[in-house]
């Protein structure tokens, strides 16, 4: 047998050749947002609002919201589902970045805000505070702010990284102080002489880059950003999944050990993706707070970021897509359950992680696949499942 | 003056010798007096009264001393009274019993000075150190002390001669010192007074000695009497050293009270997760129930049997163990044991089913704290002289988190119950081959570990507001004491606990109560990298398979 | 090749050979766990394009030996050096991985969710950094080596399948064919031939001997059978250090060997 049937094809360019090596659900969710990203805003803003396809405001900010949890749970499916990293402070970095993001928000209020004050933000008036923090300065410059959105999480990420994995804290150990860690955070965040806002978090945002977030334009103009966002983080995870490293990523999930007998320095890998995946859920975060209006510490309750990490599960973890679309699917059931039936909504969100555990392991994408391979959906799905377990 | 301090120490002298004060006497006139002559005659009337040793003046003087009292012009007697509108409502100035409300004009207020108010709060220590009481006797004692008056010192040496309580009688000596040290002109008298004070253990102590010390803007010493300033400065120097121990052991029972709370949530978690390697998130559910349980069982007795509240606790710790622990039982059988193997799923699973716990708690019993009764026997609180606080709740719960945890050692070391289950957890496989169920077994186990969190339950519902979350705000830390402890060893849960909650409290003077948390969650984060297996790892190849 | 040393016992060898002289030096080498000493004042030397067979009773430190030299467990006392002049004992399991000290473990552990050309590219001697492997592509040399272990391991038709699907003895290969990929100096392999049928155990034992001719090996097997077919020098282990060291015939006529191993 020839050396070159093994070798994925390497003829046409990177990026083309990525597009074709993906599964077929991820060519599906590529094209959906694709999509979405050109109808959302000409239905929000060139169709009439009384037309049954007028798409309304809150509709847009609601659909923009579930892009940011699926760019998330992603960033989650990243660690969790080729590394084998369940980490379950991972809303500690979605709500770094939506602080940075917060903090540039913040200081363009300028003199609009309650007190009038030119510089210092309402809550630090109101505090007598005389001048502004040290690490509130830079933030009024837009692309400061857009690295700090990727370098606050990444940076604790990667502090934190660094010690759990040279030390080789693995397992429910390391989810435990994953969990540890935003709990701190989230007490930290709660304390009003930490600068941030204390228990009410930073909020009554008045405009982006000039554009006023209430208008339909931004709502628009942000949907879209986090469509192109999600779009992006799926391809460069992907990328990332079919490459070498990810069969790295795969193999220190499955046996660690082995793979340090390998010569691979496992604590490197899995800090890199780590880091990487705690950026991104820093943008998710970042694009979040413009369009929900506020952020406060009760993000980084240890509680949702086990939410998260169901979101993946119930898509499918390890999958990506599946991710994205577990994401989407449990958040669109939470607002509607949570304006219809409020009592209900615990009780279903518990049922689903035991259910999912239990009944579905591999979530909605393996359910599919599995039907799939026994023929129902075979000729739709066959060629994309053996495109993503072979990934040649 | 002279004249009538003597008529007054005889007068109390023979009252105190007649061992019942003059409780007969009729305090009308004497009250009515004090409305009388001016400030001359309102201090005779404070006088004669306080000569009484009835205590039924304690309530007119201090009245006087608040300014409540006036003279109804009409009769010119004395009530008290209290401003409502226009007008005044009067109330008998010893019963205290409504008499009449009149118009502002148709009363006087009796006024008092500077001078007459020390007069007065001399009188009601003076009043109060002969009450039977000796509550009464012990807070006169101490009001002497904090407004020492020559005149007291007679008194006091009276009242000291006659006092049995010792521990009013040393208050009374402090209080007695405290007046010699300011209005004695002896030399020796005034040393040995301090050397008196010196041997107590309190802030108001220190106050006095450090006011020997003071002084003025120059430097120069304010007391002018060298060798008593040597003695104070001795006695000062035993008195902080000790108030300092004693603040420490109040920190060190605090810490222990927070310790033997954590341990309590935490023995269960040590039973599942450190005996099992099961992550139950569920935990701090258990342990809800388990306050609910002992909600449940207070009210039934309070609708059924009122006389048994004070035992309501008894009832409640075993039901509070069976409630968790056959929940803990159906989790397993239900859900846990198709996941052994998988530490991760494990965990989700159990988290969902604490959000449904949680949420059903709400349902049934509703979002808002729940009033938890204490037993009589376990209000109040053990306080010593130096005012060290060990609040009896505190106390029971230290010594039953003990208790839980010997019992749990003893059973798991010397029944057939803990063998089978260290087996079972050992090496499944072989367990089995000898026959022992290992379903069985791990239910029990499970259950064990829920029901001991449930008994957690009932302590924490002494101390805690019960509430759907309360077991959420013990999750975490109750993780971080096994891990830090190190898994599957008892015995590191125990240094665990206490190491968390000593630390805990510590750190709270210095950082302050959130920021010490922060602290201590960051060293514990820190310290699982240098330690991954905690404070008692097992060592070897078999931990690692 | 490597006769078996006659009449030297390894304790009289001690201070005639120095770690420069060898390829793999364990001197005095000591591991305790909670008091239990799992390698007792252990002392091992393999010269280069040795290949030597480690015997010894269940307990005897065979495998704690392994852990020892390939990083996994650190030692109380004792000296580790590789060639010459690497003090092993500093280094983690990839550092020595990447020096070429290939490991097969007792229970084959390949990954059982990558195809069996996956699990050996992810062998394959190259760049272990993250970044490397990121950006890395197979070039035709490298799919060409791996196309040949294949046919070495006679794993070639099984390419694509995933390697949890393999049976006991393929995987066995398999993981043998990992440590090919590594082309390490020197490989450790625990247990090869368990579970495996005889025609499979006969075929390990040629693929052995075939690899020894460029490279040092430590074999530890209790397949008597096995050690005899490699025709090597034995040595035997109890209770954390050498019994005895020599050729089969030689051990297996010992005295305290039969004793504590052989002869019940």
């Amino acid at each position: 047998m020839s050396s070159a049937a093994h070798i994925p094809e390497l003829r046409t360019g990177p990026l083309s050749g990525l597009l074709l090596s993906l599964p077929l659900g991820g060519k599906i969710m590529l094209g959906l947002l694709a999509l979405a990203a050109l109808l959302v805003p000409l239905l929000n803003l060139a169709v009439p609002a009384d037309s049954f396809f007028h798409v309304p405001a809150y509709m847009v900010a609601l659909l923009g919201k579930y892009l940011c949890y699926a760019l998330l749970a992603l960033s989650v499916d990243l660690v969790w589902g080729f590394c084998g990293i369940l980490s379950l402070g991972h809303g500690a970095f979605f709500g770094l970045g939506g602080y940075a993001m917060g903090m540039y928000l913040m200081r363009q209020i300028g003199p609009r805000g309650v007190y009038g004050d030119p510089l210092l933000p309402d809550f630090m008036v109101f505090l007598n505070w005389q001048e502004l923090p040290w690490f509130w300065y830079g933030f009024d410059m837009f692309p400061f702010a857009m690295v700090m959105v990727l370098l606050a999480p990444g940076l604790l990420a990667f502090l934190f990284g660094w010690l759990a994995f040279r030390s080789r804290v693995t397992g429910v150990y390391l989810s435990i102080i994953t969990q540890a860690m935003t709990y701190a955070l989230m007490l930290a965040f709660f304390r009003n002489d930490m600068g941030f806002g204390g228990n009410n978090g930073l909020t009554d945002f008045k405009d982006l880059l000039g554009f006023d977030l209430q208008s339909d334009a931004t709502r628009s103009g942000l949907f879209v950003a986090s469509a192109v966002s999600l779009a992006l983080g799926y391809l460069i995870c992907a990328a990332i999944v079919r490459s070498k490293f990810g069969r790295v990523l795969e193999a220190i999930r499955d046996a660690e050990s082995r793979v340090r007998f390998l010569g691979y320095r496992v604590e490197y890998y899995k800090l890199f993706v780590f880091t990487l995946s705690a950026m991104m859920a820093g943008v998710a975060g970042a694009l979040y707070v413009p369009q929900v209006g506020i952020i406060n510490p009760a993000e980084f309750a240890p509680a949702n970021s086990i939410e998260i990490v169901i979101w993946v599960a119930v898509g499918g973890r390890g999958t990506l897509y599946g991710a994205a679309l577990g994401a989407i699917l449990v958040n669109y059931a939470k607002t509607y359950f949570t304006g219809a039936l409020p009592e209900i909504w615990l009780f279903m969100l518990g049922a689903l992680f035991v259910s999912v555990t239990l009944f579905m392991p591999k979530g909605i994408v393996g359910v599919l696949r599995q039907a799939g391979r026994n023929g129902i959906l075979g000729a739709l799905y066959g060629r994309g499942r053996l495109g993503e377990e072979h990934g040649t | 003056m002279p004249r009538c301090l003597a008529y007054l120490t005889v007068l109390l002298v023979a009252g105190l010798l007649a061992a019942a004060p003059l409780r007969a006497a009729d305090l009308r006139p004497l009250i009515d007096n004090l409305a009388n002559g001016g400030f001359k005659g309102t201090a005779k009337a404070v006088d004669e009264l306080a000569a009484t040793g009835d205590p039924d003046a304690v309530p007119v003087l201090s009245a006087l001393l608040e300014g409540a009292l006036y003279q109804r012009k009409s009769d010119k007697q004395v009530f008290r009274a209290e401003k409502a509108g226009r007008e005044l409502k009067l109330f008998d100035a010893v019963t205290g019993t409504p008499v009449e409300t009149v118009a502002k004009r148709a009363a006087r207020k009796v006024k008092v000075n500077n001078r007459l108010r020390k007069q007065i709060r001399g009188a009601l220590g003076t009043l109060t150190l002969l009450s039977p009481d000796p509550d009464q006797r012990r807070s006169g004692a101490d009001a002497v002390f904090k407004t020492p008056a020559p005149e007291n010192a007679v008194l006091l040496r009276a009242a000291i001669a006659k006092e049995t309580d010792e521990v009013v009688r040393r208050r009374m000596q402090r209080a007695l010192a405290a007046v010699t040290l300011r209005h004695d002109s002896d030399s020796t008298a005034r040393i040995a007074a301090v050397e008196t004070l010196g041997s107590f253990t309190d802030q108001d102590v220190r106050g006095v000695l450090s006011a020997v010390l003071l002084t003025d803007r120059d430097g120069n010493p304010l007391e002018a009497d060298a060798e008593l300033r040597a003695a104070a400065s001795a006695a000062l120097a035993g008195v902080e050293s000790r108030l300092e121990f004693w603040s420490a052991a109040e920190s060190v029972f605090h810490g222990l009270s927070l310790s033997s709370v954590l341990l309590l949530a935490a023995i269960g978690l040590a039973i599942t997760f450190g005996v099992m390697g099961v992550i139950n998130m569920a935990h701090g559910e258990m342990v809800m129930l388990g306050a609910y349980t002992t909600f449940v069982i207070q009210e039934i007795i309070r609708a059924s049997h009122p006389a048994l509240f004070d035992y309501s606790l008894f009832i409640a710790i075993p039901a509070a163990f069976l409630v968790a622990g056959t929940v803990g039982v159906g989790i397993e059988r239900g859900v846990i044991r198709f996941l052994y193997g998988r530490p991760l799923e494990t965990l989700l699973a159990t988290w969902g089913l604490s959000l449904i716990l949680q949420q059903t708690v709400r349902s049934i019993f509703g979002p808002t704290n729940k009033e938890v009764g204490t037993p009589s026997w376990m209000s109040g609180a053990l306080e010593f002289d130096s005012g060290l606080v060990l609040t009896y709740n505190r106390l029971a719960i230290i010594f039953f988190a003990l208790a839980v945890l010997a019992v749990l050692m003893l059973l798991l070391r010397y029944t057939a119950f803990g063998l089978r289950m260290r087996a079972v957890t050992q090496n499944r496989g072989m367990a089995s081959a000898m026959g022992i169920r290992t379903g069985q077994i791990d239910a029990l186990t499970f259950g064990l570990g829920s029901g001991i969190a449930g008994m957690a339950g009932v302590a924490l519902s002494q101390i805690d507001n019960v509430s759907p979350n309360l077991g959420q705000a013990y999750i975490v830390d109750s993780f971080m004491v096994v891990v830090f402890g190190g898994v599957g060893n008892l015995w590191g849960t125990f240094f665990g606990g206490m190491s968390l909650g000593l630390v805990n409290k510590f750190l709270e003077p210095y950082a302050g109560a959130v920021l010490g948390k922060i602290l201590v969650l960051v060293a514990i984060i820190l310290f699982i990298q240098r330690r991954p297996r905690g404070l008692f790892a097992l060592k070897g190849r078999a931990v690692e398979n | 090749m490597n006769s078996p040393a006659e009449n030297s016992p390894a304790d009289d060898r001690a201070h005639v050979l120095r770690a420069q002289d060898v390829m793999l030096y364990l001197s005095g080498v000591t591991v305790s766990f909670d008091g239990f000493k799992a390698l007792n004042n252990l002392s091992l030397y393999i010269r280069p394009g040795e290949m030597r067979a480690i015997i010894g009773p269940n307990g005897a430190g065979k495998t704690t030996m392994m852990d020892v030299i390939t990083g996994k467990t650190r030692a109380d006392e004792g000296d580790v050096y590789f060639n010459g002049d690497v003090d092993l004992s500093k280094l983690d399991e990839a550092a020595i991985a990447n020096l070429g000290i290939g490991r097969k473990f007792q229970k084959p552990t390949v990954f059982e969710n990558l195809t069996v050309f996956e699990n050996l590219e992810l062998a394959l001697k190259t760049d272990r950094g993250p970044f490397a492997t990121l950006l890395f592509r197979l070039s035709k040399a490298q799919a060409a080596r791996i196309d040949e272990v294949l046919q070495t391991i006679s794993l070639t038709e099984q390419y694509g399948m995933q390697a949890g699907a393999l049976s006991h003895g393929q995987k066995q290969w398999l993981e043998i064919g990992m440590l090919l990929m590594q082309d390490p100096e020197l490989l450790l392999v625990d247990e090869p031939v368990a579970g495996m049928t005889d025609a499979e155990t006969d075929q390990t034992a040629d693929l052995l001997r075939t690899i020894a001719r460029e490279r040092s090996v430590i074999v530890v097997e209790h397949d008597m059978e096995f050690v005899r077919r490699l025709d090597t020098m034995v040595t035997v282990l109890h209770e954390g250090s050498v019994l005895a060291e020599g050729s089969l015939a030689r051990v297996q006529a010992d005295e305290r060997v039969i004793e504590v191993y052989l002869g019940r």
